[in-house]
């Protein structure tokens, strides 16, 4: 059985980070940037699950904690979301300022 | 009580066995409760004082109280009602100015000046209400016509019911807060009179040679400094105690009579309780430590009742004045006691007065004649100038007049200012070891005592006459003390403390009639001026007598008590300018300009007998004057007060009557055997006199214990002394000079028709202005010390207030500037913090794999 080459996997991890960091950046859609969160964390897991047979199996069971602490942190963000909705009519990051000093 | 009582007895019957073993006989009784009992007075009365203040408190309804009684507040009708809803809250009227406390009842003359002083204090739109008996409400202006209001107040009394007290008419009978201090503050008085004639009596039997001292409890102990509360029994301080209790007594009796009308009675007796306490305390202590909390102690006391009646500003301006003015001396005796505590080790009297510790050639002895001991002298004397009233420090003495008579008398003339005197006396060791310091009191003592003299001669206020007067005995007894008569200045002291206190309450008394008649006739005319007295000796005979005796006394006719202890200073300078002085002071010199100018103990002590007889022969002039003006001639009061000038109630004369007698006897105290022998005629007339009642010089044998240290300190470095050489012309010559001031008084002033106040010029010409202005030192005063002194303290606040508090300023200013540049990089979006952690990231990374 053929397996599929290691780098292969970490580059395609490498590749969904990055499309995740560069949504954050540039998006300014709060939804976007929660679904560009989540595809960090994925591609966080997937290097993980990539990883395991070499480093052991440990990787993947961080990987199911990051699981849970992804549906967490959605839940509670786009409560969040939702609340702030109800303020400002809008979800657009560039409103959300109050916070700065 | 009960058990502080037993733990007491115990302590003194365990002190007794102690000092029994040592002493002798001598068993002090209870000594502790003599310095307790004023306390307890003062514990009592400061309670009265404090119900009496809440009392008279305004009773203002509650804020913000839901719950609060409205139904029993005023209609809304009245204009300007409910800003005075109190007036009637409180179920009475509103307290007029001259019932509130801290006004001068006793020398406000009239309803005029009370008026322009509640409007000066008070809300010139001010309305009162009354309420009549039948409930309706009468609204009256206050500040608009003050004799209505008067009149007014008057008939409200005679509707109402309630009991007011006032400074006039009282209706119904007094709180109690107002009746009780009548009976505890002199009551606490006579008990300590008589623990201390119990005290005294049993040391008369015993004469023990050395002081009875215990330490009640340790105060500090910090390595070799070693203070315990303690007291000191000896013929000094019992001499002292004696002094202080009955004169204090009797000025207590005096303050009833004085100051029974005035509503802040019970404060002030507090206070005069709690100054007899410090007293107390400052005499008896056993240590220079223990001293100096009595010292300071009279010191607060005196400016509690200098300011009495604080709520006009130069009485409470007086006060401050007196206490700034003690402040100097009372860093002076600091100095003293460190220098005295770093030299010698220990600041106990008995040990510093033990002459062994002071005489051994030991290193950290003080030794005859050396630097330190001058300083550690004159820093003491400096302390005794400010409290004693001595040049440069006595300009706070004659603005303290402004404090109740009684005041002046207790304080200001009997007991307090003369502590200075009793503080060199209970260091006479010290000044033995000092002359050149000794010489620098002597001179400062006479000085002052001439300087005060020539202010006395050309002063309006009976008071003031008076406050001079008592500098310049001051300065006598400083004369006296610092050319070693310690009993001669002791002596004065006592004397001193009999007629001028007698002196003062007769003022009083005066001041009392004088007040009285003006107010009952809304006479705006100052009571203190003796322009508008004259002729009072028919309408107050007891003062007229009992005042008469003391003057003769103080301007030193004989056989009056002034006269012999006068004469006793004078003849010790003339002495001393002959050779013989008791503590070789005739032998030392004294520099005035280092290297420059020197001068002879025999010159200053000769300076001093001239200046001091000079002096002698003012004071009985300017107060020949006094007696002239007060009491002479004819009654310049007006027509209609004359008929309302009589005598006053019983606790008024009583004093007057026994300090007269004392004025009398006092002087046969210390008759010396071998003066008054050389004297023809009078001499032996004396003697035999003295010889029957008291003895030859009792007062000198009786104080010898004291003196004996510094008495052992000239012997062991100057040998033994020539004798004095007595004479029968001083003695004579003293007479001539107290006879001749009252003869020159009678012969310039008696034909002198007098105008009143506003009549009669204050001064004529420029020598007249000069005394009458003080000699401008007040001005001078405020010109070299009080302006310097206030424009640095503007200029170092000009300095904190720009350059320091700049300093703050620009701190705080940059870190605000800087935060607000830095705030610039927060853009509040998480899309560019995002990129910024990116790029951090990529950096610590890049770095990772780039080393």
């Amino acid at each position: 059985m053929e397996q599929i080459p290691l780098s292969y996997s970490l580059g395609l991890s490498a590749l969904l980070f990055g499309i995740g960091v560069a949504g954050v950046i540039v998006r300014r859609n709060a939804i976007v940037l929660f679904m560009c969160v989540e595809l960090m964390l994925n591609a966080v897991n997937l290097a993980f699950v990539a990883l395991s047979p070499y480093a052991g199996l440990e990787g993947q069971v961080y990987v199911f904690f990051v699981i849970a602490v992804a549906a967490a942190e959605a839940a509670v963000g786009l409560a969040i979301m939702i609340s702030v909705f109800r303020h400002k009519e809008s979800v657009d990051m560039k409103n959300f300022s109050l916070l700065r000093w | 009580m009960l058990t502080l009582l037993q733990e007491a007895a115990h302590g003194a019957a365990v002190a007794a066995e102690a000092a029994g073993a040592a002493h002798g006989a001598f068993h002090p009784t209870l000594p502790w409760l003599i310095v307790v009992l004023p306390l307890l007075g003062f514990v009592a009365n400061g309670l009265l004082a404090i119900i009496a203040a809440r009392r008279a408190l305004p009773k203002l309804p509650p804020v913000g109280d839901p719950f609060y009684d409205h139904a029993h507040e005023p209609e809304k009708g009245h204009a300007h009602v409910d800003s005075h809803a109190y007036a009637l809250a409180s179920g009475g009227l509103a307290p007029e100015a001259s019932e509130q406390e801290g006004h001068d009842v006793g020398t406000r003359p009239n309803p005029v000046d009370a008026a322009a002083a509640h409007d000066a204090h008070d809300d010139p739109n001010r309305v009162r209400e009354m309420r009549r008996g039948s409930g309706d409400i009468h609204v009256v202006p206050a500040g608009q016509d003050a004799h209505h209001a008067h009149d007014v107040h008057d008939a409200h009394h005679a509707h109402d019911v309630h009991p007011v007290y006032g400074d006039h008419a009282p209706a119904g009978p007094k709180p109690l807060t107002h009746t009780l201090p009548s009976l505890i503050a002199p009551g606490v008085m006579i008990a300590a009179f008589a623990l201390a004639v119990v005290n005294f009596l049993a040391m008369l039997g015993a004469h023990p040679e050395t002081p009875w001292v215990h330490s009640y409890w340790d105060w500090m102990s910090v390595g070799d400094f070693q203070i315990g509360a303690a007291l000191q029994l000896d013929q000094l301080s019992i001499l002292m105690t004696l002094i202080i209790t009955g004169v204090g007594s009797l000025i207590h009796l005096f303050s009833i009579g004085y100051m029974k009308e005035d509503p802040g009675y019970p404060r002030y007796m507090a206070y005069l309780n709690l100054f007899v306490f410090f007293m107390l305390i400052l005499v008896l202590g056993a240590s220079y430590p223990v001293m100096f909390v009595g010292w300071e102690g009279v010191g607060l006391c005196s400016y509690l009742l200098i300011g009495f009646w604080f709520r006009e500003k130069a009485n409470a301006d007086a006060g401050k004045k007196a206490f700034i003015v003690n402040r100097i001396g009372d860093f002076g005796f600091l100095i003293a006691m460190f220098l005295l505590f770093w030299n010698v080790g220990t600041l106990n009297f008995a040990d510093v007065g033990a002459v062994k510790g002071v005489m051994s050639a030991a290193p950290g002895a003080l030794g005859y004649a050396t630097p330190i001991a001058t300083a550690i002298a004159l820093f003491f004397f400096l302390g005794a100038t400010g409290k004693s009233a001595q040049m440069p420090l006595y300009i706070w003495l004659p603005d303290a007049m402004a404090g109740p008579t009684p005041v002046s008398a207790l304080i200001h003339a009997a007991t307090m200012v003369t502590a200075g005197v009793y503080l060199i006396a209970r260091s006479s060791v010290l000044f033995v070891l000092a002359p050149s310091a000794s010489l620098v009191v002597t001179l400062v003592g006479a000085l002052t005592a001439i300087f005060a003299a020539s202010i006395g001669l050309k002063q309006w206020d009976i008071k003031k006459v008076l406050a001079y007067s008592t500098v310049s005995q001051l300065g006598f007894m400083f004369a006296a003390v610092g050319m070693g008569a310690y009993t001669a200045g002791v002596f004065h002291l006592m004397t001193h403390a009999f007629f001028k206190a007698c002196l003062f309450l007769g003022s009083g008394a005066v001041i009392h009639a004088m007040h009285h008649a003006l107010h009952t006739t809304h006479n705006p005319a100052d009571a203190q001026d003796m322009r508008n007295m004259g002729g009072l000796r028919k309408h107050l005979p007891v003062t007229y007598l009992t005042m008469a005796v003391a003057t003769l006394a103080i301007a030193g006719v004989p056989p009056f008590a002034g006269f012999f202890s006068k004469d006793e200073i004078i003849g010790a300078a003339l002495l001393g300018a002959g050779g013989t002085n008791p503590i070789g002071l005739s032998q030392a010199s004294l520099t005035l300009i280092p290297g420059v100018l020197e001068v002879s103990g025999r010159a200053v002590l000769g300076f001093v007998w001239g200046t001091l007889t000079i002096t002698a022969f003012m004071t009985a002039f300017y107060m020949g004057r006094m007696m002239i003006y007060t009491f002479f001639g004819d009654n310049r009061t007006g027509d209609a007060e004359r008929k309302h000038l009589h005598e006053g109630s019983w606790t008024l004369t009583v004093p007057l009557l026994v300090l007269a007698t004392l004025s009398v006897l006092g002087g046969f105290l210390n008759v010396e055997r071998e003066v008054f022998s050389h004297v023809p005629v009078i001499g032996p007339l004396f003697n035999a006199v003295a010889g029957a009642t008291f003895g030859d010089a009792a007062l000198h044998h009786w104080l010898h214990p004291v003196l004996a240290g510094s008495e052992g300190v000239v012997r062991a470095n100057l040998g033994e002394l020539a004798e004095p050489e007595h004479a029968a012309w001083p003695i004579f010559f003293a007479v001539a000079i107290g006879l001749g001031g009252l003869a020159l008084a009678w012969a310039l002033l008696s034909r002198k028709r007098l105008g009143t106040a506003d009549a009669h010029p204050a001064f004529n010409g420029g020598a007249e202005r000069t005394l009458y202005n003080k000699w401008y030192i007040d001005e001078l005063y405020d010109r070299i010390v009080v302006r310097p002194v206030v424009g640095l303290s503007r200029a170092f606040a000009r300095f904190d207030m720009g350059f320091i508090d700049g300093l703050v300023d620009f701190a705080g200013r940059t870190t605000q500037a800087l935060g607000l540049a830095f705030g610039r990089i927060q853009t509040g979006q998480v899309n560019t913090y995002a990129f910024v952690l990116v790029v951090g990231v990529i950096i610590v990374l890049g770095s990772f794999v780039a080393f």
